[in-house]
């Protein structure tokens, strides 16, 4: 018998859970001011789904998905990317959008019910949040195909959790991607959950990453909690991809520390203890120890931080409460490019003129 | 100009449109070097290249998914499913991102894809081959549903379906693929969507089709004129958004109405064209309305075909059921 195919994952991780170098620091991390822009949007992305959550508690907002403990993955791929390369996501990423110039005041607008939410001023080009699990990973393929035979230097950045990695979509997106050694980055924040349903059970892969392998390109595995590791890879993977090097996967593993949604209630179906355990490894303080032993950061820093994003958030949901109704008009709005006739008799009808 | 058939002229469109328009990009299963399992695409990668000529994955789901992402990027991407009995699995694509990604997005992104697959019994083809899914289709917002009869609607109308800034589901008739030719002129013009075409005109009773019951409908109508019935023909074309006016006007005339179409009955698209005229045109009707389909059953393979596809019989049987009411 002979061996004709066998492969490696490798695991990167540069921070401990208590924010000590395991390894030398990528080159951006070498000068710690470089990671604070990284750490001020993690705590806003914190203050924010506070926020967002309190709402929805206090019946302001609608259902909600929290990305409560996914703040190093979504720092760390939404810097990463270039203005004009192209972000397709699922319902929690919220953080990455706020990266990539969605305003917080169109973020709540989205949750409320609002869809004029996802008419971002920047970036024109991101797509819409997709709550299909996986769907768009095949608009990323198309996305980037474009791209390709255009010969920009551009990138489509899909990002994904574990439960998707279940589906169809997934391996049909991800197989035609390494067939034309597509420009685009699947990130894969491995949260353990797909609401109620851990990620034991979703597959017997050791990893997910190895997934990647099969579609025939190259699958990484980096400790989601640690933004320089997930920063580090991103930056590797879309080098590779503007260059011609084709798809890179990147399993982030991280936990969701929240609900599934507002609507979900986790202590069903997994422990307090399993919880305690994941805050132990969770982003912030992990970043907020780092740059504090290394003099970058301290409490009166902090505390201006925290009050500066509260405030944010605390503008950004007032205007969204106070942004007025759509007008019913609104639902036959670009559904179609010009409305046909046939459906503008039904738009005269909602509007009691018809 | 060129006698052609129907999928020449569907390969003529397309080498109109991806000669137009560099933006236009043909994708789908054995598309290329092989030029489609019918050869609606023959010669184009030959003309076009690889890149822009795309043999794909066997995957439907990802030939829908991946189009929107085109799409969305400004290409204008004409994708084809091998036959409809495999297109059920793009219809989460279609349903949940073709038809909403304008809307959605507040018209910051658009969706000019084309969705082409032959549709329709009748080629004596395995199970799953003769599938008439455009109810189905025609029930989702935001798409249009375009179903031609005839060589020069086939090209004028999916020039049209290409050109639209909107996602379209372009059905073709496989029965009809070389059933006939006609006369075709490559001039580039697009015939209008979201118009029925009336193919014949008739003071005695109207029938209503489209896709591959068109002829079978027509030559129900000539049958009926050997008998004295003058029978007025509408092909509805493109079935979503309908143009309902145009039946509606032909019935206030008739007073009679048969719709006919292949696919099965409960919740067709003639379902849609009768409570139409039930609502708007009502008063007009002499005789009830009348829907010549297939049966609600699978469709059977083909040694059974013939029994489950309506025919002109059934047609011409229908409209006189109808004139018999004084």
């Amino acid at each position: 018998m002979t061996i004709i195919a066998k492969f490696e994952i490798h695991y990167s991780q540069f921070l401990d859970p208590h924010g000590k170098g395991v390894q030398p620091l990528p080159e951006f991390a070498r000068d710690p001011r470089n990671l604070i822009p990284l750490y001020r949007w993690m705590v806003m992305m914190r203050a924010y789904d506070a926020k967002a959550i309190a709402l929805q508690r206090t019946g302001q907002l609608g259902t909600f998905a929290s990305l409560l403990g996914h703040e190093a993955v979504q720092a760390g791929v939404g810097s990463a990317m270039a203005k004009d390369d192209v972000f397709l996501m699922t319902y929690r990423e919220n953080g990455v959008q706020m990266i990539r110039g969605v305003t917080l005041k169109e973020l709540f607008l989205y949750w409320s019910g609002d869809e004029r939410g996802s008419d971002y001023a920047v970036p024109r080009g991101d797509f819409p949040i997709c709550i299909t699990i996986a769907a768009h990973i095949t608009h990323a393929v198309g996305v980037a195909y474009a791209m390709k035979l255009r010969r920009e230097p551009r990138v489509a950045v899909c990002a994904l959790g574990d439960g998707a990695t279940s589906k169809g979509d997934f391996y049909e997106g991800l197989n035609a991607a390494g067939t034309w050694k597509l420009p685009v980055v699947f990130v894969v924040a491995n949260n353990q959950w797909a609401i109620s349903v851990p990620r034991r059970i979703q597959t017997a892969a050791q990893t997910l990453a190895q997934k990647a392998v099969a579609a025939g390109f190259e699958g990484v595995q980096v400790d989601g909690n640690d933004v320089i590791a997930v920063r580090h890879a991103m930056d590797q993977a879309l080098a590779k991809a503007r260059a011609g090097g084709g798809p890179t996967l990147i399993e982030a593993l991280t936990y969701r520390l929240s609900d599934h949604t507002t609507a979900d209630d986790a202590t069903r179906y997994r422990s307090p203890d399993e919880v305690a355990e994941a805050w132990k490894l969770e982003p912030i303080a992990r970043l907020r120890t780092h740059l504090t032993d290394r003099g970058a950061w301290d409490k009166a820093k902090e505390d201006a931080l925290l009050r500066e994003c509260n405030e944010q958030v605390q503008a950004a949901a007032q205007a969204c409460l106070d942004t007025p109704q759509p007008a019913a008009g609104n639902m036959f709005d670009h559904l179609y490019a010009m409305l046909p006739a046939a459906l503008a008799k039904q738009r005269a009808a909602a509007l009691g003129d018809g | 100009m060129a006698q052609i058939t129907l999928v020449e002229a569907i390969n003529l469109a397309l080498k109109r449109e991806m000669e137009n328009d560099p933006d236009v990009v043909v994708l789908g299963e054995d598309v290329g070097v092989d030029g489609g399992v019918f050869r609606a695409t023959l010669g184009l990668t030959e003309r076009y290249g690889p890149e822009r000529v795309i043999d794909t994955p066997l995957a439907e789901a990802l030939i829908a998914g991946m189009a929107i992402g085109m799409a969305a990027e400004g290409l204008k991407p004409v994708a084809e499913i091998q036959f409809s009995g495999f297109a059920y699995a793009t219809l989460d694509q279609i349903l949940n991102h073709a038809g909403r990604m304008r809307h959605r997005s507040r018209g910051r992104l658009s969706c000019p894809m084309v969705l082409r697959m032959p549709c329709g019994g009748g080629i004596h083809a395995p199970e799953h081959h003769s599938e008439s899914p455009e109810a189905m289709f025609a029930h989702i917002p935001g798409i249009r549903v375009v179903y031609p009869s005839s060589p020069r609607r086939a090209y004028g109308l999916l020039l049209a379906a290409i050109r639209d800034p909107d996602p379209v589901v372009f059905l073709e008739p496989t029965r009809l693929y070389r059933l006939f030719r006609e006369e075709v002129a490559d001039d580039g013009q697009a015939l209008a969507l979201d118009a029925c075409f009336t193919l014949r005109e008739g003071s005695d009773a109207t029938l209503v089709s489209w896709g591959p019951m068109v002829p079978e409908t027509l030559a129900a109508a000539d049958e009926l004129a050997e008998q004295g019935i003058a029978a007025e023909v509408i092909d509805v074309a493109t079935l979503k958004p309908l143009d309902m006016d145009t039946v509606l006007a032909s019935v206030a005339r008739t007073g009679r109405c048969v719709i006919v179409t292949e696919a099965p009955r409960t919740c067709s698209f003639a379902s849609e064209i009768a409570a139409g005229l039930a609502e708007e045109g009502l008063l007009n009707l002499l005789a009830p309305v009348q829907r010549v389909t297939a049966y609600d059953v699978v469709v059977p393979l083909s040694r059974l075909e013939r029994h489950y596809l309506p025919g002109k019989a059934r047609i011409v049987a229908a409209a006189k059921k109808a004139l018999a009411f004084a």
